[in-house]
Order: structure tokens, then C-alpha cells, then sequence
């Protein structure tokens, strides 16, 4: 079983996000370590990029404070590698296409296995352009996860077969942040993605920030993702945003808890 | 490899949310691009409502002037709306029209684009939103109050740089919000296939006429082709039809804004290096690690830090040959024509006027260059009266 594996097989799974480096890399140490205590299953830590198009407003902020501070990714594959001295939970980069395609892909993914990553997620790359990256992921051992959207449809099923390591379901259209209401049919996708793969974990993302929601969405999946939630508490309360997020973090863990399985 | 590649270029980097619609816009533009139908509607607007074919004008003046190479000039800045923009946006807007979709969106740089979807907008009944960068908005105040006046709303963009790179995230961002009644008009040949392809087609009526024009007044193929370079939509406009021609010499001509060993230029060839971005795996300016650069040039349509995906092909073939070319070239070519033909280029075509200025000279009186005049240049006064510390209000 993998990393990733491991974080479904306890109940629903909570993944929360954190772009790092926002606002610096000793802050995002300190807070995936909170996340990792307060019971997150897996974390998804965001590589600054220029321009995040599949981002809303509160993300694109964060990694436009992130990056006028200076991080390369040489400085984030270090602080993975401080992390992994004592944190097990299961972690995968989230990025885009260029900032692994400039590194070098295949010295990004080596790297990424060698300071133990477990996946990767990018937003811009679909079914049709992951052949030039899935591969090498699967070559050091990472999985390279695949995203659905509601306008996916007939993709659902085309998607979830070649599916590695969980499917990202994106609730809503537009880009992430936090919406008062998911409209989608959340569970109809779910279901089309398990009949195509039985075996891949669901997981949904896009919009969720309270527990309500996220007990909501986790009875029709097997885990949610919240990003912009805690982005948001990164940029309200800066270097002091530690035991703010992991107190967000146990309230979320809470509420998905009292769902069984 | 996916679809839509030119050599190792080109591609479909989008989100997944994206992908659906990328696909119906493929099909019914392979549908309708051999469908009689479409063809003599949009060639009826060319003609009726955008003024095609427009005009191939021998630059008697300048010719003699720089004593060498003959000169002539393709005049798309006579074109409806004043520049080439609107051979692509009637060609899209019918196309989303005949798809049942009743929005348009569009980004801009220059505010060219924008203002070319907002009238076809208004020709055709849609909404139109148009996304600029808000440094771009106020470096071409004019055109915004164009778009306004066309019936657009016109948001300002904030994010990142704010300029032409910012403006078209912003479109990319609202489309994965409202697919199902709208479709991105994107303004060059780049983002995801298929518009690299379709803005080619939809602009590949520039060459056409040239070489039709040429063979008329000259009964022969020019020797060079010389555009300016940003996404690359005139350019690849002004080249189609001669890329089969190994005699025609094409050009391409890039912002090379301060120059290219100082951070302000958006000369991506000669400064960047391979990426993926906006859909596309092109040529981008970036820095070690594939953060986009903020790039920069005293033209807004060209202040883009990629190039198109067939652009990148033709440099790695060497098909095409791609210059870049200062401001201060590119301002003293924009007052050159106006002087010496009477013709105020928009500031992106100077740079085309830039680089012939250069290489006429050095050419036999028999051969022949056709610079593309992409656009017109009323719009450009006010930056380049205050490029030559004169302070003027419109």
C-alpha cells in the first residue's frame, strides 16, 4: 500500500492545503508539522507559481506574497526534507505544469521521491497531456493525480481507469475559493468515477471551508480538500497563523469523524 | 503526444474543468472551416463590414529614401476597428454564434483585440466582457472608452503584472466559471489547440492577398515578409502562405523594449526558453525556476512574455527569422512613416517598420520587402508624445 493509500484507509480523509513559503518556509514548516498533530491525512503543499490560472483570488494572493519573497524550489525540497526527519503523514506538491517542466522533469520527480514525496497534482495538466508527466512519476515511485471537473462527463470514466493514487473531484466550475453553496451533483461524478475504478479514493475540493460542508461532501466521497480556507488564515494572520491553522484543522477532522465509513 | 502540435510545441495545458470545451470548439471549427456556408458569411463581413481586401501600398518615398529594397506596405491598419484583429474575432464570433453561444469574452493588451470582439459583439447581439490590465488600461484610455461605448464591460486586471499575460489568465479563470454560454475569443495564435491553429486560419488572409496583390503589381513572390511578434497573430497572418516559398525571407520582429540584456524587454526568442503556459508549450521568458517573467515594452500588444506554438516551430526549423527591436527603434520608425508616407503606424507595426528601415539598404533595388502595417497608430500618440517628454491630453 502507498503513502497515499494509507490516508483513505482510516474514515474519510482530510487533505488540507497550504501554499509554501506564505509567508515564509519556517512558518509553512511549523504549520504542516500543526496539520500533521491536529490529524490531516494528507497535505498538499502548494510551489509558488507566477501566475496560478486555475486559482482564485485568496491563492493567487499567496503565491504572489510567496514569491516576492524570494522561495525557489530548491528552498521547498529542503524544507520537505526537514519535515520528513518526523513527519510520516503523506504529502504531495501541488503546482503547475512550468514550475516542474523548468526544473527539469525528471530532476524534479527524482528529487521530489529522494525527499519523500508521495504524488503530485497539476492543475493544467488533463488527461491528454499526462503522458509527459505520469510516467516519470510512476518511475520514482510518486502518483500522479488526476483531476474531474463537472463539465468532465463522458471523460469521468476514461480518467478514473487510468486514476493513481486518489481522484481530485473539483466541486464547482471557476477556480478555487470558498463558495457558500456547491451546486454540483458531486455524488453523481463520484459514482461514475467508481464504476469506471472501484479501487481509486474520491476525493473533493474546490469551495469547502466549513465543517458543514465538508461533512456534506465527505458522505458522498472519501475525503475533502480545503485550500483557500487556510490560505486565508496564512494571510490574516502571517507568521503567528500556526496554531490557528491547526485549530481549523481538528474543527474540520472533527466534523468528518462523526461520518462513517 | 496530444493534439495541436507544431514540432515539440503547441499542446492542451488546461484544467481538466476546460477540456469539454476545447473539444466542441474543435469540432465545430472542423466542421465549419470547410462548410461553404460559413465561408461566404465571413467573407461577406470581410469584405462589407471589415473593408478587405485591404490595400498593398507601394512606399514610393521610403523606398527611395533608403535606396534600396521596393517597399510596400499591407495596410490592415485600414481595416474596420484599424488594425488585423478583426479578421480572427469575425471569424470566431460566427463561429460561436453558429455554436449557440451568446457571450463573448476576450482579453487585451493594446486594447486592438478587445475593441475588434466588442464590435463583433455588437454586429452580432452578444455580451462582451473584456479583461485588460489595469497598467494597460491606462495606457490606453482611449480604447477602454471605445470598448465601454460598444456596449462592453471592461475589468480591470490587478493580478500579477497587470498587463496583456495577467489579462489573459483572468479570461482563462472566467471561462472555467461559464462555459456553457460563452466562448473565450482569444486574440492570437496561442493557448490551447485548437485557437493556435483557428487564429492562423481565421489570419492567414493577409498572405493570401499579398501574394495576390504582388503578383499583380509586380508578377512575382516578395523577397522578405516582415512583421512584429507578440502572441504572433499578424505575423503568422502576414507568413502563411509563403512558409512553402524557401525564397521569401519571413521576419519576425519582437519587443525588445530597453534591449535585450536589460529585465525590461518581452523579446521571448531571444531571451526565453522552453515552458508550458497558457496552454501551450512554446518559448516563454522565465527565470531559472519557471516563474513567467514581468516583461516589458513601450507597445501593450506586445508585451506578452510567450510566443505562439507555430512561431516556436518556425524558429527551431529556421524557417523564420525573429529580430528584436528596441523602443527607441520602434518610435523612431512610428514618426519615420508618418513623415515620410503619411501613414502613423500603430506602435507594434513599427517595430516592423523598424527592422525595415534597417535591412532595405542593404538590399538590391530589384528585390522587394511587404511590411505588415498591423495596425493603426491614433491610439499610441499620447505614450509617444510623452516618450519624447511632451505632455498631451486626449
Amino acid at each position: 500500500m502507498s503513502r497515499i493509500a494509507e490516508a483513505f484507509a482510516h474514515g474519510k480523509a482530510f487533505i488540507p492545503f497550504l501554499t509554501c513559503a506564505d509567508p515564509d518556509l519556517e512558518t509553512t514548516e511549523a504549520a504542516v508539522r500543526a496539520m500533521a498533530q491536529a490529524g490531516a491525512d494528507l497535505i498538499e503543499l502548494g510551489i509558488p507559481f507566477s501566475d496560478p490560472t486555475a486559482e482564485g483570488p485568496v491563492i493567487q494572493a499567496a503565491n504572489q506574497r510567496a514569491l516576492a519573497g524570494g522561495v525557489t524550489t530548491d528552498q521547498i525540497f529542503d524544507m520537505v526534507r526537514r519535515l520528513r526527519e518526523d513527519v510520516t503523514t503523506p504529502m504531495v506538491f501541488m503546482t503547475y505544469a512550468n514550475v516542474v517542466f523548468s526544473y527539469g522533469t525528471e530532476r524534479f520527480l527524482s528529487t521530489a521521491a529522494e525527499i519523500g514525496m508521495d504524488g503530485l497534482i497539476l492543475p493544467d495538466v488533463p488527461y491528454e497531456e499526462k503522458e509527459e508527466f505520469a510516467p516519470v512519476c510512476r518511475k520514482y515511485g510518486l502518483d500522479f493525480i488526476s483531476l474531474i471537473a463537472p463539465t468532465s462527463e463522458d471523460r469521468i470514466a476514461m480518467i478514473a481507469r487510468e486514476a493513481e493514487g486518489f481522484l481530485y473531484c473539483v466541486s464547482s466550475l471557476g477556480v478555487t475559493g470558498v463558495r457558500t453553496e456547491i451546486t454540483t451533483d458531486v455524488g453523481r461524478m463520484v459514482s461514475l468515477a467508481k464504476e469506471a475504478n472501484p479501487h481509486i479514493p474520491c476525493a473533493i475540493g474546490f469551495g469547502i471551508s466549513t465543517p458543514e460542508q465538508a461533512a456534506a461532501m465527505a458522505a458522498q466521497s472519501d475525503g475533502v480538500i480545503v485550500g483557500s480556507a487556510i490560505v486565508k488564515l496564512a494571510g490574516q494572520y502571517g507568521r503567528q497563523a500556526v496554531p490557528h491553522i491547526a485549530a481549523y484543522v481538528s474543527s474540520m477532522k472533527r466534523a468528518l469523524a462523526k461520518i462513517k465509513p | 503526444m496530444s493534439k495541436g502540435r507544431f514540432g515539440i510545441h503547441g499542446g492542451q495545458y488546461i484544467p481538466e474543468t476546460l477540456m469539454n470545451a476545447v473539444m466542441e470548439l474543435e469540432t465545430a471549427y472542423h466542421h465549419y472551416k470547410d462548410d461553404p456556408d460559413f465561408h461566404r458569411e465571413l467573407t461577406e463581413l470581410l469584405n462589407e463590414y471589415a473593408g478587405r481586401p485591404s490595400r498593398l501600398y507601394f512606399a514610393r518615398r521610403m523606398t527611395e529614401d533608403l535606396g534600396g529594397a521596393k517597399i510596400y506596405l499591407k495596410r490592415e491598419d485600414l481595416n474596420h476597428t484599424g488594425a488585423h484583429k478583426i479578421n480572427n474575432v469575425l471569424g470566431q464570433a460566427l463561429l460561436a454564434k453558429k455554436m449557440g453561444k451568446t457571450r463573448l469574452i476576450a482579453e487585451t493588451g493594446a486594447g486592438q483585440h478587445g475593441v475588434a470582439t466588442v464590435t463583433a459583439a455588437a454586429l452580432f447581439g452578444m455580451e462582451c466582457v473584456v479583461f485588460m490590465g489595469e497598467e494597460d488600461t491606462r495606457r490606453q484610455a482611449l480604447n477602454v472608452y471605445k470598448m465601454r461605448l460598444l456596449g462592453a464591460q471592461v475589468v480591470p486586471v490587478t493580478t500579477g503584472t497587470a498587463t496583456l499575460k495577467d489579462a489573459c489568465s483572468a479570461a482563462f479563470r472566467e471561462w472555467t466559471t461559464r462555459i456553457a454560454d460563452t466562448h473565450y475569443c482569444l486574440g492570437s495564435v496561442m493557448g490551447p489547440h485548437p485557437f493556435p491553429t483557428m487564429v492562423r486560419d481565421f489570419q492567414a488572409v493577409i498572405s493570401k492577398e499579398i501574394k495576390q496583390q504582388l503578383q499583380e503589381k509586380e508578377g512575382k513572390l516578395p523577397d522578405a515578409v516582415i512583421a512584429c511578434v507578440g502572441g504572433g497573430s499578424n505575423a503568422i497572418g502576414a507568413f502563411y502562405h509563403f512558409i512553402d516559398d524557401p525564397s521569401v525571407r519571413l521576419i519576425g520582429c519582437e519587443a525588445a523594449g530597453r534591449g535585450v540584456d536589460t529585465p525590461d524587454t518581452a523579446a521571448t526568442i531571444a531571451t526565453g526558453r522552453l515552458g508550458i503556459f497558457h496552454g501551450m508549450k512554446s518559448y516563454f521568458c522565465q527565470d531559472a525556476f519557471g516563474q513567467i517573467a514581468p516583461v516589458y515594452s513601450i507597445s501593450a500588444g506586445l508585451d506578452y512574455p510567450g510566443i505562439g506554438p507555430e512561431h516556436a516551430m518556425l524558429h527551431d526549423m529556421g524557417r523564420a527569422e525573429y529580430v528584436p527591436v528596441t523602443d527607441e527603434e520602434a518610435v523612431n520608425a512610428f514618426e519615420y512613416l508618418s513623415r515620410t508616407e503619411g501613414i502613423i503606424p500603430a506602435i507594434e507595426s513599427a517595430h516592423a517598420v523598424a527592422h525595415a528601415i534597417k535591412l532595405a539598404p542593404a538590399m538590391g533595388k530589384e528585390q522587394i520587402i511587404v511590411v505588415n502595417i498591423s495596425g493603426r497608430g491614433d491610439k499610441d500618440c499620447v505614450s509617444i508624445a510623452r516618450y519624447r517628454g511632451e505632455e498631451i491630453s486626449e
